[in-house]
């Protein structure tokens, strides 16, 4: 009896399993034909448009991520004609109004990405479903970038990268709707090159420290192909996690490896950890080989500069960008931003602040916010007066070519803030290379996808 | 008696069925009714499941399920890489390798029991994180994460002569699988996990299972050898987290190491905890939960809040977005802990002993006699 029972009841669980199927089958139809109304993703169709930033306000690389956040905010006030409109004055060509894009007020939603892939990732998604962003920008870390321009590219979204300088993020993980502002790791070994010749000569010996993932794998091999080009000779290459926090383990090894160089491709907290520790070592008052033991961090930026203090005094790097550079487009961030703000903005800061007025302008000058028409618009685009002279937005990478800085720690700073000296600042003719070097393919602008 | 039981059980599959399925149209209105976040409802519900059946029936606590989920995902990725875009071998694939995965180490810890148990899952999970995030990178890409690239060799779909444009996306025999179809295909897969979930626990196996929870040594003492069952349950419960981490994939192809970090095996115990540990929709109840506030919360900052609290005065204002901006945005994790406390204190059976409660409260006042009573002021 009970048999008979228990085989009826299954058989009803199936029969409603099918009709589920069924149901699954037909619903996706149901839910997704309002999507065909919209001839591509979060067509704006209201008095605003929403952009989504994904900044790290957590993990290793929150501070670029505040600092981000404050330049987005101004580069969105002054769209809508608020503020002293910034760099809208000096930006030659501009097809900005001052009064939104395209006549839309420009609103923003934000999402913490914690400096992890996945989690910006989610996040990017989440701004695209449910807040409707046109755009993304914004990101501190490589890796985060490459995550989320390939699901940009998925979902028909525009990505405006924030500070990456991985090579991959417009080499082999380029993409069509990705676009890149800050310069690269293959750049800054091109720069660094010649001054680390000078200053150190052509006969040394570098352990590297690499931060592990595809930014400090991209540095580590550039910087390494530049000193050894020079002379030098690599003695190790060392890949420390993201976020480690302790670097002693790493560094000691470093004492007796019959190095003299250390070269940290280290960014953020773990560069300011990792340079902090080196010091406490004793690592810049050693003898090795007969010379003095130096430290190079390829990378680096006023936040960080500030945040290893005395340390940071008389080491090499580059920075894309400087709040001190004497132009018109850096005189007019640097006021704005510091009458908003109380301090002058970081290179994040100001990568971000130029990433959101050339999609702007990029849009206006399209004509619409359809995402292959403003790609067209920004591919080939050579623009001048943001703070790095004349610029070009190359259409084979998405990536910005223009002069780049090499810096040194300031020996003796006059504010807490004058922490760097520009030592030379390499223009783009030197710092160019051929897009083809790192493989990859940006895929095609069109069939649109269209997100749910 | 057994009729009356599974008709009951029936209507709960039944009801549970129709509630997810119905999803994207009731929880529009609470600012969830989008695809992204619908489908890791699926996703996270089939980990709970999954997790439920070795905590709920067996009381073995894990602390390192999300390595189960992790593989799944770096399996199914490698599939789409591999193989082919499509969905149904990556899920095969994830499902085999995570079992066999939770089959090893499996072996390994149930050799202990209690917290033992729960040090080595957590060792063990935290070894496998740490050997995605820096050791095994080529096979993992360790921090950038795991990610599907043109020229990824895909072996089938060159042999079936399909050539790819454009971004590779994961696909279901042609279909694409973003947005809601996404979402319906996770979902059928919680339906189906449920409905395995519901036999297993209603099964003489899953008695087994409950008897190994309510005193494992008197089992052993009547001459059974638990542990084959056990790790049955390990192994079982270590393929939903694959299917879980498989489906994550599927639905967004980058398979990053933090989601097996500890955090995220510690998520899937608050989940299985705040829903009511033992029962079967508990743990779905207790990751919906969990991921809709993390989905609110963290996306709250300051400026919102500021305009929230603007009716007060200005001071006043001020402290109340200083004092409220610690438990939102990236400070969410506070307010879970805050809700964890008060749950596990005033309704240890979690949200599932809530309603059990209610309900009993209903039911009380529901008979004849409920509006004389209400009229009495004192008892």
């Amino acid at each position: 009896m009970t048999l008979l029972k228990r085989g009826l009841s299954r058989r009803r669980v199936l029969q409603t399993g099918m009709a589920g199927i069924i149901g699954t089958g037909v619903a996706p139809m149901i839910f997704t034909k309002g999507a065909w109304a919209q001839e591509f993703c979060n067509n704006p169709t209201g008095d605003t448009v929403t952009i989504g930033l994904n900044l790290p306000l957590t993990g290793a690389y929150a501070e670029e991520g505040a600092d981000e956040l404050k330049a987005y905010e101004l580069a969105i006030a002054h769209l809508n004609g608020e503020g002293d409109g910034g760099l809208m004055n000096v930006l030659t060509p501009s097809a900005l109004t001052g009064n939104g894009i395209l006549g839309k007020k420009v609103g923003y939603v934000s999402s913490d990405s914690q400096t992890k892939s996945d989690v910006a990732r989610a996040g990017a998604t989440r701004m695209i479903e449910r807040d409707g962003a046109i755009m993304i920008t914004g990101g501190s870390s490589s890796g985060e970038a490459v995550a989320v321009q390939s699901l940009c590219q998925e979902m028909g979204v525009i990505f405006m990268a924030g500070l990456t300088h991985s090579n991959d993020t417009t080499g082999k993980d380029k993409r069509r709707y990705g676009f890149r502002h800050f310069f690269n790791a293959y750049q800054s070994g091109t720069a660094l090159g010649p001054v680390l010749s000078n200053a150190y000569g052509n006969d040394r010996r570098a352990y590297h420290l690499t931060a592990d993932y595809t930014w400090g794998w991209t540095q580590e091999e550039s910087i390494k192909n530049t000193t050894e080009a020079l002379g030098w000779e690599t003695v190790e290459a060392v890949r420390t996690p993201l976020g480690a926090g302790d670097f002693s383990q790493f560094l000691t090894p470093v004492l007796n490896s019959g190095a003299d160089v250390l070269i940290l491709n280290h960014y953020g907290n773990d560069m300011v950890n990792s340079l902090t520790q080196a010091v406490q070592f004793g690592m810049r008052d050693r003898q090795a080989n007969g010379k003095d033991f130096q430290i190079v961090v390829p990378l680096f930026s006023e936040l960080m500069a500030k945040g290893a203090g005395e340390n940071i005094k008389g080491i090499y790097g580059t920075s894309n960008w400087h709040w001190n550079l004497q132009d018109a487009g850096s005189v007019a961030f640097t006021k704005s931003f510091g009458a908003a703000y109380g301090s002058p903005p970081s290179q994040a800061a100001h990568t971000c602040y130029v990433q959101t007025l050339l999609y702007a302008d990029a849009v206006e000058r399209a004509g619409t916010f359809y995402p292959p028409e403003v790609i067209k618009a920004m591919e080939g685009h050579e623009f001048d007066g943001m703070g790095n002279g004349r610029t070009l937005y190359r259409a084979e990478d998405h990536q910005c070519m223009k002069s780049v800085l090499v810096v040194q720690g300031n020996d003796a700073p006059t504010s807490e803030y004058d922490v760097l000296n520009v030592v030379q600042e390499v223009d783009r003719e030197t710092v160019n290379y051929d897009p083809s070097i790192f493989g990859g393919e940006l895929g095609p602008a069109e069939p649109v996808p269209v997100c749910a | 008696m057994a009729n009356f039981m599974s008709r009951n059980d029936l209507f709960l599959f039944l009801g549970f069925t129709i509630v997810v399925l119905a999803m994207p149209i009731w929880l529009a209105p609470f600012g969830a009714g989008y695809p992204d976040l619908l489908q890791r409802f699926m996703i996270y519900g089939i980990f709970a499941v999954g997790f439920n059946i070795l905590f709920g029936l067996t009381g073995y606590l894990s602390f390192g399920h999300a390595a189960f989920f992790g593989v799944g995902s770096y399996a199914a990725v490698w599939s789409f890489k591999l193989l082919t875009l499509d969905a149904i071998p990556a899920m095969i694939f994830a499902v085999v390798i995570s079992g066999l995965f939770a089959l090893i180490i499996g072996f390994l810890s149930l050799r202990r029991s209690g917290i033992y148990f729960s040090i080595l899952t957590l060792a063990f999970a935290q070894m496998s994180y740490n050997l995605a995030y820096s050791v095994l990178t080529p096979i993992t890409n360790g921090e950038t994460g795991l990610q599907l690239t043109l020229s990824d060799a895909r072996v089938l779909d060159a042999a079936m002569g399909q050539t790819l444009v454009g971004q590779p996306v994961p696909t279901l025999l042609g279909q694409q699988l973003s947005g809601y179809a996404g979402f319906y295909l996770c979902a059928g897969f919680l339906i189906l996990s449920f409905f395995i979930a519901q036999r297993v626990s209603g099964s003489p196996f899953g008695m087994m299972l409950k008897s190994i929870k309510s005193n494992q040594t008197r089992m052993q003492f009547t001459g059974f050898n638990t542990r084959p069952y056990a790790l049955s349950a390990f192994v079982i419960s270590g393929m939903y987290a694959g299917l879980a981490g498989a489906l994550l994939a599927v639905t967004d192809p980058l398979a990053g190491a933090e989601r097996m970090q500890w955090t995220a095996s510690g998520e899937v115990v608050l989940m299985t905890i705040l829903g009511g540990v033992g029962t079967l929709v508990g743990p779905v109840i207790g990751a919906w939960l969990i991921k809709y506030f993390e989905n609110i919360l963290s996306a709250l900052n300051d400026q919102i809040l500021a305009n929230f609290w603007s009716f007060l005065p200005e001071g006043a204002a001020d402290l109340m977005v200083q004092v409220t901006g610690k438990f939102v945005g990236d400070g969410w994790f506070l307010t879970l802990g805050l809700v964890f406390v008060l749950v596990v204190v005033f309704l240890p059976g979690g949200v599932m002993e809530g309603v059990r409660r209610i309900a009993a409260t209903l039911k009380r006042s529901g008979t004849p006699d409920s509006k004389s009573r209400q009229t009495q002021p004192a008892e």
